[in-house]
């Protein structure tokens, strides 16, 4: 039997009543002070001990508790004159403003109410929100001037923010207002929003104050003995002084100006209480001028209970720092500082096993690695300093425990925000290093989307064995190098590293025995394989054979490279551009190494090691290829300067002369329509139409201006290699720098806004041009003229404006489907359920695949497998 | 009342079948769950007066499925 957990059915808001207040509350509070001379006390006093206890050693005097156990009692004061409760200020507003000042009813005709009212029941039903109707309803009743219950005729009321109103010239007082509010009539509190049940709307003006429990607001004593109140508490004290005078004055037949005077202080104190950021008024300060922290600052904003308190807190066992680049780090390495490490612990039981062990580590003293603190075994934790700490290596036994520091090979998490999916933690291994950051690998970025442009990143310290084993198994940087989103590998080379193989594998490479052994220091290889070539007595190896020595034994793939032309018949083998790859038996026999290959979300070859050879020979292998292209891509140089674009004159004019044909063939179009003698296309105006024809050919001359520039840079050429590799860049970066940066857009058309009828005062009105409309036909070496340099300026920042939006809209998003889905869970079963045991899967996707341990959404290869099989047999 | 063709003759419209007491225990079984944790259907669903489904059966649904091929799920009947 399942037990089913209870269901929350519904929620209730509601106000809180005066009766309840006085019901809930332990004690009347009249006195200002806190406590008396000898440091007790007061009753009847703001930390009177019926309201909790947070001294240790007292006992609550409501429930007898001791600090920890009593959760606090509520008091309360009883308001000499009634004041208006802030946060429902404009409320009180729009409700005496659609209520009649005579008979107190709503002002509406019988039928409207009745009509509205119906509409409230039935969203109410239904579950739907009511705001829009209640909109409707204080519209139609606040322009009402005559009631027509009883034809009395209505003032105008002016509300001045936070709490003053007035009725034509006179002004009201909460106590007018409350009186006004207790005659509206329960049958017709409905049609406004409230239900009489529940609420009366006079409950919005405060007569009693609820005094919260002392637990609420601790008061906290310095080190110099003296005690420094809450700042809760010290408004509640200003609220009681100026209730007292307020009486005493009243009871004193005070004139009514200074009565009023101090109906306004006891307003403005409450309302400060409730809220210190409220407009209109100054916010009530500390003593020292720092503005008091009161109710609503509390529970607002980012630091607030909610967003602060309770959808996130601050832990322990963690560390933040910026991270910077290791290639010779493992992939599930992270390079810690060693003053991190000093700082963070890990806790270990002391046994008769690693006795030695840790009477050595406490006798390291304070010298790292050691241990911070141990804990006896009656429990006391005692730190472990440069005077006691051989004492306790002596003291040291069986059964106590000691809080050693971090050291290699501990397993941490390691986090980058935002974590929009699992791979933003992973279980990485201690490396302390010297230093201030953090250090990873960068073929790990990815994942994280980090980058070491001053990024900084969150580590977690695993606190027991069973989290530790959890780690390994499901978190280990080596489990998550397929992604889930499309079982595919999510980690692998970057930039340099695609940069590195590409140079190291392509075809025409020497190198000696000396130079191997150097490229391939990082890795682990005991034997090197047959050279290639040889000359004379001495061999040389081809950059294809150095890469063939990382790769796993019996290894096979055949594959297009990234640098792939896409040649209409496919050579295979015999490709011109050594673009197929081919690999038989752990050996690169053709093709070369690039993105395709070991790039991080393109790598072929990671991800058939992945899945053929286990995640740990994958590691084995990201960390080989990684440091060995980083020592090629050293040792073989490369570089990339402004001059790499250069292109011959003879190629500028080419470019030059391609666009001042494009230019003529636009003004020819902007002729023809102004002659009306351009044919629409199909389902097209002809406004449209030229427009379309222009951006066509405007696109077509970048494309042109871009072949002609790409035809003087080569392969050889650093930029391109990285751009047709696939390490970073593009061609059409390399377009818009040597040849022309082409068509500015907004919203996909050409730029058309500005002054009227054109885009800017350097041209003319109508003008409907190239030049005039956005087309930039510098290149970047060249530099832009300035109109081109403003369009360029308003294309970019419709970039970035999308991307702003981008990100928040989807961040969004994401926070509403993982809130929706966050305790669904594929149980044992193969079944997909949520909490109480209700099926929303019967088998996981229909398949019951693990994306992650399919191939690219399938949940097997039938090629790859066939392949392999036949391979064999060959 | 016969008809000339059935919700059941759409291509879109996969296969509905009602299971059998004996049937309805295993699947039961097989989940390990009570009929108010499966997915459900109300009576009034065109598909389940097509077929005649009573309050408290169990329907069983096969589709076609992009990843699996074929993927079966079941649905109690309930009221309204």
């Amino acid at each position: 039997m399942i037990a089913h957990p209870k269901r929350i059915d519904s929620i209730k808001f509601g106000l809180l009543s005066p009766k309840e207040i006085r019901k809930m509350s332990v004690t009347k509070i009249i006195t200002p002070d806190t406590y008396d001379d000898d440091g007790f006390p007061i009753e009847m006093g703001l930390m009177d001990q019926r309201l909790g206890v947070i001294d240790p050693g007292l006992r609550c005097k409501t429930c007898g508790g001791r600090p920890g156990e009593c959760p606090g009692h509520f008091g309360h004061i009883e308001l000499v004159a009634p004041v208006v409760h802030v946060g429902y200020a404009r409320l009180i507003r729009k409700i005496l403003r659609s209520v009649c000042r005579s008979c107190k009813r709503v002002l509406l005709e019988k039928k409207d109410q009745d009509h509205f009212s119906a509409q409230i029941k039935e969203h109410q039903r239904e579950g739907q929100p009511i705001d829009e109707i209640l909109k409707e309803v204080f519209k139609r009743a606040m322009a009402v001037n005559v009631c027509p219950h009883c034809g009395e005729e209505q003032l105008k009321i002016f509300f001045e923010s936070p709490t003053t109103y007035e009725e034509g010239e006179h002004k009201l007082m909460p106590a007018d207002i409350r009186a006004r509010l207790e005659q509206i009539p329960d049958k017709d509190l409905p049609v406004i929003g409230i239900n009489p049940k529940q609420v009366r709307p006079e409950w919005m003006i405060l007569t009693v104050l609820p005094v919260p429990p002392v637990t609420a607001r601790p008061s906290i004593t310095l080190e110099s003995g003296q005690r420094s109140e809450d700042d809760l508490t010290h408004k509640l004290v200003d609220i009681i002084r100026i209730n007292q005078r307020f009486q005493e004055n009243r009871e004193a037949g005070a004139p009514q100006l200074i009565i009023e005077d101090l109906w306004e202080l006891l307003q403005y104190h409450v309302t400060t209480y409730i809220d210190n950021e409220v407009s209109g008024i100054p916010p009530a300060r500390h003593r020292s001028g720092r503005p008091l922290k009161t109710l609503s600052q509390r529970l607002k904003g980012k630091e607030g209970r909610f967003r602060g308190s309770l959808s996130g807190k601050r832990v322990n066992f963690s560390a933040r720092t910026v991270i910077s680049p290791d290639p010779n780090l493992s992939i599930n390495e992270v390079g810690i500082p060693q003053r991190i490490a000093e700082e963070m612990t890990i806790t270990e039981n002391v046994t008769d096993r690693n006795f030695k062990a840790m009477v050595e580590l406490i006798k390291r003293g304070r010298n790292y690695p050691s241990a911070n603190y141990v804990r006896r075994l009656d429990g006391k934790r005692v730190k472990v300093t440069s005077t006691n700490f051989e004492e306790l290596a002596e003291q040291l036994q069986v059964g106590w425990k000691i809080e050693r520091q971090l050291r290699d090979g501990d397993i941490v998490l390691f986090n980058r925000q935002p974590s929009l999916h699992r791979m933003s933690i992973m279980a990485h291994r201690v490396r302390v290093m010297p230093g201030k950051t953090f250090r990873l690998n960068p073929a790990v970025c990815p994942p994280y989307n980090a980058d070491f442009d001053g990024d900084e990143m969150n580590l977690h310290v695993l606190q027991n064995e069973e989290a530790r084993a959890e780690a390994r198994i499901l978190m280990d940087v080596e489990e998550n190098i397929l992604s889930p989103r499309f079982g595919g590998p999510v980690i692998g080379g970057i930039h340099d590293h695609i940069s590195g193989l590409y140079l190291l594998t392509r075809s025409g490479t020497r190198f000696d025995e000396n130079d191997v052994l150097e490229l391939l220091r990082h890795s682990r290889i005991t034997d090197l394989i047959e050279p290639s070539f040889g000359e004379g007595d001495k061999p040389y190896w081809s950059g294809k054979d150095i890469f063939s020595m990382i790769l796993p034994e019996g290894f096979n793939a055949t594959f297009e490279a990234e640098i792939c032309h896409n040649c209409e018949v496919c050579l295979k083998e015999r490709c011109e551009h050594d673009a197929y790859v081919v690999i038989e038996n752990g050996r690169l026999l053709r093709g070369t190494i690039d993105e395709r290959a070991i790039g991080a979300f393109k790598g072929k070859i990671i991800d058939r090691i992945t899945k053929e050879y286990g995640p740990d020979r994958a590691r084995r292998f990201i960390d080989d290829a990684t440091s060995l292209a980083i020592r090629a891509i050293t040792r073989l140089g490369f570089s990339f300067g402004i001059d790499d674009e250069d292109i011959p004159p003879s190629a500028q004019k080419q470019i030059q002369a391609s666009i001042i044909a494009t230019e003529e063939q636009v003004a020819q179009l902007v002729d023809a329509y102004d002659n009306n003698e351009l044919e629409p296309l199909p389902g097209r105006s002809v406004e449209e139409t030229l427009e379309l024809r222009i951006m066509q050919e405007l696109g077509r001359v970048r494309d042109a201006a871009g072949a002609i520039a790409g035809e003087y840079l080569g392969m050889d050429n650093t930029a391109v290699a990285m751009a047709l590799s696939g390490a970073r860049g593009s061609m059409m970066n390399l377009t818009q720098m040597a040849g022309c940066v082409g068509q500015q857009s907004v919203r996909g058309a050409r730029i058309t806004r500005g002054y009227e009828g054109r885009t800017l005062p350097h041209f003319e009105r109508g003008d409907l041009g190239a030049a005039a409309h956005g087309f930039v036909k510098s290149s970047y070496k060249k530099g832009l003229s300035p109109t081109e340099f403003f369009f360029h300026a308003i294309g970019g920042r419709e970039g970035l404006v999308d991307t702003a939006v981008r990100t928040s809209q989807s961040g969004y998003f994401q926070r509403r489907l993982i809130n929706a889905l966050q305790d669904i869970e594929v149980k044992y079963d193969g079944t997909v359920r949520e909490t109480r045991g209700m099926i929303v899967q019967f088998e996981y996707g229909e398949d019951g695949v693990d994306p992650s341990r399919g191939d690219y959404g399938k949940s097997i290869n039938i090629d790859r497998i066939i392949e392999l099989a036949t391979c064999g047999d060959d | 009342m016969k008809k000339g063709v059935t919700l059941l003759d759409h291509e879109m419209v996969p296969k509905h079948e009602i299971l059998s007491e004996d049937e309805e225990k295993a699947v039961l079984k097989k989940y390990k769950a009570f009929k108010s944790q499966f997915p459900k259907i109300k009576c009034n669903d065109p598909i389940a007066r097509e077929i005649g489904a009573k309050v408290g059966q169990i329907i069983k649904i096969t589709r076609d499925s992009k990843t699996a091929g074929k993927s079966v799920a079941y649905r109690v009947v309930i009221d309204q």
